[in-house]
């Protein structure tokens, strides 16, 4: 492997092992805040031991969150320093304003949210607890704007001189239309984790007969919250389709396997099996029209297949050779008006250029056969993007089914849950994980061969370090992270074994042993 | 205001983040760090930890946030020293990836093997960092080998063992012993009896030997290390015309500045006096003016780094014309302009909220309130 795989990898590992926690964080966040607001309405201290119990697992799932996102951070310089410096005049705004807005918030809170119970009022505690969730957020916020850019870069302008990609309009970039849907989009998926893990732990507690009012009050306000989230996923999920019609088309024809442009309305694949070789996706299962209403909510409009993409690929990896040779004699000293000009007219298509620099170093005089590489290279590989956008979506619609079945059994009270119920609870506790890194797969795997939705190829984008040194690390991080994951798997299964009675109040089951046995 | 005054801010302004990071990471660093050496079973240890529980992550957001800033406002700077110091970097993170689930877990079970494992781990995860931040500060003084290609692509052509020299392990060691004093003075605020006497005994030498350790390494600085000088005019209100300039190595050239500018030399002189005024004041009780005198001694070493490389950031010892300085790798004039505007709003905020969240927090803890509250603390 080259230092272009190697970084690849340890990226994609080190951004899907971070995103094991983020999603909770921001659903437990707010289903705290909304246990505390119950608790301070109410006065039931029930509720408050709710926030309590559920906050501890909150916090050894945060704790690896803060530790795995400093690795983000760091990242982009070290492993991507040709990128942080092509990009990071727009692309390091967003990240410095998410740590300047939202991280020190929740941060500094998180500290009073754990610490601070008998040091502050009702309700100053409760407006600390809103804060944190509000702020981590925002974090989401900022983190999606600088993303959204990746995919769908707005608001600059390369300049020549500084050779690297300038801001031009800032609001461009944080009303990304890319940015503003996957904000939306990744938030209620990580409500919907926070509410399928909640949910599920309380359904174990309700099978085991343990902790009865305080698994049925979790159960509870975790249905209406996660069916509220399962439904604005979905909702807001189709609505990041629609915005991949518009400006990702590889993508969207990627993971629709939609080998060739079809009349209008555009046909939905169901199932199938993609096949590179044929262009084809046998056994396919179509329903007419619906990736035409998903994709251009029309149905006069046709979905670009991936062949006419690619077609037009190659006029701009041919303009994009000139930009990048005109570019060269620029930085070499011709700066002639003619240069210039010529500069200028096909400057759009530079990053096209570029993808002929991992076949060849004289872009000049790339061959015929390197262009028809660059051309194939310039679509992403399509059974991985088709696999896990279904696997994604199957997971949505299971976790909305099983939300609609929780809520209409705690809407009309019932005391005792039916046991099937409680049973898709508990195990559908892993879905939300599989649905949210199955998500950032097609997001980012989607967006290949481009760092930088094109503009700057990911092959570029990597610092020059040498093979040894990205082992070095990918290893070392591949043996801590796993080290760290077991054990907070571990303590997470062994506090939420214990259940409330971790808080040690001297009110729950597992504290006072006779109860257990009646239970 | 125009793009060279906002150059200007963002050099002050990336000088704050450091600093504000020293100062309040600093210290539950230090705490950290000295868990095993301050520390004599495990109440104590809690007591420690507890003093810094609630406030650690909100300081070590001041790291985030400088990583943040430097990328946004000095992006060349932050690709160049984060990929030029890569396996440098990758240890400091490997040693901050300790501290977030050391706090967190190390009260989640009751033994005392687990206790001890997480306790070196928050004594490495805090050592390791201070130590590597001040090694990198020691090869910025004397420059690292890189250069740009025609397309300004990094290549650094220096080694990880290259970093680990002399000068630049003298000022390692000072960072770290800066850290664990800070770390002490706050102790001695937080703390009862035994361990805040030994919080002052520990301050009243460590400060001593810091501020030995910083005049020796200036001295040093002055007698051996080549210092770098732009003899080329730079537009300071132009594009970064980063590798068109010339640069001159010559003896002496770190202290140009404060020939040019004597009123410099309050940064130094600050910095001793904050650590002797440190050492005293632990001797004599005023744990307040420990502290303080502590923060502003760091905040002084800092400033000094800073004022002595003036204009440089990251000088190239191979290709001393491709040297970063902060007039000519900085973003563009808006985005400078945009983050000067953020900073503004939000640097107050942060400073208001984490004000109040310390006050909220104060007092002395001692090991009975530990033993009362033993599963809600950490």
């Amino acid at each position: 492997m080259d230092i272009v795989d190697l970084s690849r990898l340890q990226f994609a590992f080190t951004a899907m092992i971070h995103f094991l926690f983020v999603p909770l964080t921001l659903g437990m966040a707010f289903l705290l805040a909304i246990m505390e607001s119950v608790y301070v309405m109410t006065g039931k201290t029930i509720y408050r031991d709710m926030t309590k119990f559920w906050g501890k697992l909150f916090g050894i799932n945060f704790a690896l969150g803060v530790t795995t996102g400093i690795a983000m951070e760091f990242q982009f310089g070290t492993n991507w320093s040709y990128y942080s410096h092509y990009v990071g005049d727009i692309f390091g705004a967003p990240l410095a304003i998410e740590a300047l807005m939202a991280f020190f918030l929740e941060s500094t809170l998180i500290g009073l949210f754990f610490f601070g119970w008998d040091r502050l009022s009702k309700e100053k505690h409760l407006a600390v607890t809103w804060l944190m969730a509000l702020a981590s957020n925002l974090s989401a916020l900022w983190i999606l704007v600088a993303n959204g850019w990746m995919q769908h870069p707005v608001g600059s302008v390369f300049n020549i001189d500084t050779m690297r990609m300038e801001l031009t309009s800032f609001s461009e970039v944080i009303f990304n239309p890319v940015a503003q849907v996957k904000f939306v989009h990744t938030v209620s998926a990580g409500y919907v984790t926070g509410a399928v893990f909640v949910l599920a732990i309380s359904s174990w507690y309700l099978l085991k007969g343990r902790d009865l009012p305080f698994a049925r009050r979790s159960f509870a306000i975790a249905s209406a919250f996660g069916l509220a989230s399962a439904l604005s996923v979905i909702v807001l999920g189709d609505e990041s389709g629609y915005e991949l019609g518009d400006v990702q088309k590889v993508k969207l024809a990627a993971v629709e396997a939609e080998w060739h442009t079809h009349p209008a309305p555009a046909a939905f694949t169901v199932f199938g099996l993609p096949n590179e070789q044929t262009q084809t996706t046998d056994y396919a299962l179509k329903i007419p029209a619906v990736l035409g209403l998903i994709a251009t909510r029309s149905v006069t409009e046709e979905v670009a297949g991936l062949s006419e993409l690619k077609e037009k690929h190659l006029e701009r990896i041919i303009r994009g050779q000139e930009a990048y040779v005109l570019m060269t004699q620029y930085r070499a000293g011709d700066k002639s008006p003619a240069t210039i000009n010529r500069f200028n007219e096909v400057s759009a298509d530079l990053g096209y250029g570029m993808l002929l620099t991992a076949y060849t170093d004289d872009v000049a005089n790339a061959t015929a056969e390197h262009i028809a590489q660059a051309v194939e290279d310039s679509i992403p590989k399509v059974w991985p993007l088709f696999w896990s956008f279904r696997i994604m979506v199957a997971c949505g619609v299971s976790m909305l089914v099983l939300f609609a079945a929780a809520f209409w059994h705690s809407a009309k009270r019932t005391v005792d849950k039916p046991r099937w119920l409680l049973k898709f609870a508990l195990f559908s506790l892993p879905l939300p994980w599989i649905a949210c890194e199955a998500g950032w797969f097609v997001a980012e795997y989607g967006r290949q061969p481009w760092a930088i939705g094109e503009i700057l190829p990911t092959h570029l984008a990597v610092s020059q370090l040498s093979v040894s040194d990205i082992w070095f690390s990918l290893g070392a991080i591949v043996v801590l992270y796993t080290i760290f994951v077991i054990i907070e798997m571990w303590l997470m299964t062994k506090y939420a074994r214990l259940g409330p009675s971790a808080l040690h109040t001297g009110k729950y089951d597992l504290e006072s042993p006779a109860n257990v046995k009646e239970a | 205001m125009d793009y060279e005054a906002l150059r200007f801010i963002w050099w002050l302004l990336i000088g704050v983040l450091l600093i504000g990071f020293v100062v309040t990471d600093g210290f539950d660093m230090g705490v950290a760090a000295l868990l095993k050496v301050l520390g004599k079973n495990n109440d104590e240890r809690r007591v420690m930890i507890n003093a810094i529980a609630p406030h650690w992550d909100g300081n070590q957001v001041w790291l985030i946030t400088a990583g943040g800033a430097l990328f946004a406002a000095w992006p060349t700077v932050y690709a160049a020293s984060f990929s030029g110091f890569y396996i440098a970097l990758m240890l400091t993170l490997f040693a901050l990836f300790l501290r977030p689930i050391g706090f967190e877990y190390r009260a989640k079970i009751d033994s005392e093997t687990w206790r001890s494992r997480w306790d070196w781990a928050l004594t490495a995860g805090s050592a390791i960092p201070a130590l590597i931040f001040g090694v990198a500060f020691g090869n910025l003084l004397q420059g690292v080998p890189f250069y740009f290609d025609d397309i300004l692509r990094l290549h650094y052509t220096g080694s990880f063992w290259a970093l680990l020299n002399p000068f630049a392990l003298l000022a390692g060691i000072l960072s770290l012993l800066m850290i664990l004093n800070h770390g002490a003075t706050y102790l001695q605020l937080k703390t009862e009896a035994e361990l805040k006497a030994r919080s002052e005994n520990l301050s009243a030498v460590l400060a001593l030997v810091c501020s030995a350790i910083f005049v020796l390494a200036g001295v040093w600085l002055f007698l051996a290390v080549d210092g770098y000088s732009v003899t080329s005019l730079i537009d300071t209100n132009g594009a970064n015309r980063t590798t068109d300039k010339t640069v001159l190595i010559s003896a002496g050239a770190w202290f140009s500045n404060y020939a040019r500018w004597p009123l410099l030399w309050l940064a130094p002189v600050l910095g001793v006096a904050g650590f002797v005024a440190c050492a005293m004041a632990s001797k004599t009780q005023r744990h307040i003016t420990a502290f303080i005198s502590s923060s502003l001694a760091i905040a002084m070493v800092v400033l000094t780094a800073g004022v002595s490389m003036f204009p440089f950031v990251m000088p190239s010892s191979s290709t001393p014309a491709h040297s970063l300085t902060m007039w000519d790798a900085t973003a563009s004039e808006s985005t400078l302009m945009i983050m000067f505007v953020v900073a503004c709003i939000f640097v107050p905020l942060i400073l208001a909220y984490t004000a109040w969240s310390y006050f909220v927090m104060r007092g002395r803890l001692n090991e009975q309130h530990i033993r009362d509250n033993s599963h809600s603390l950490y």
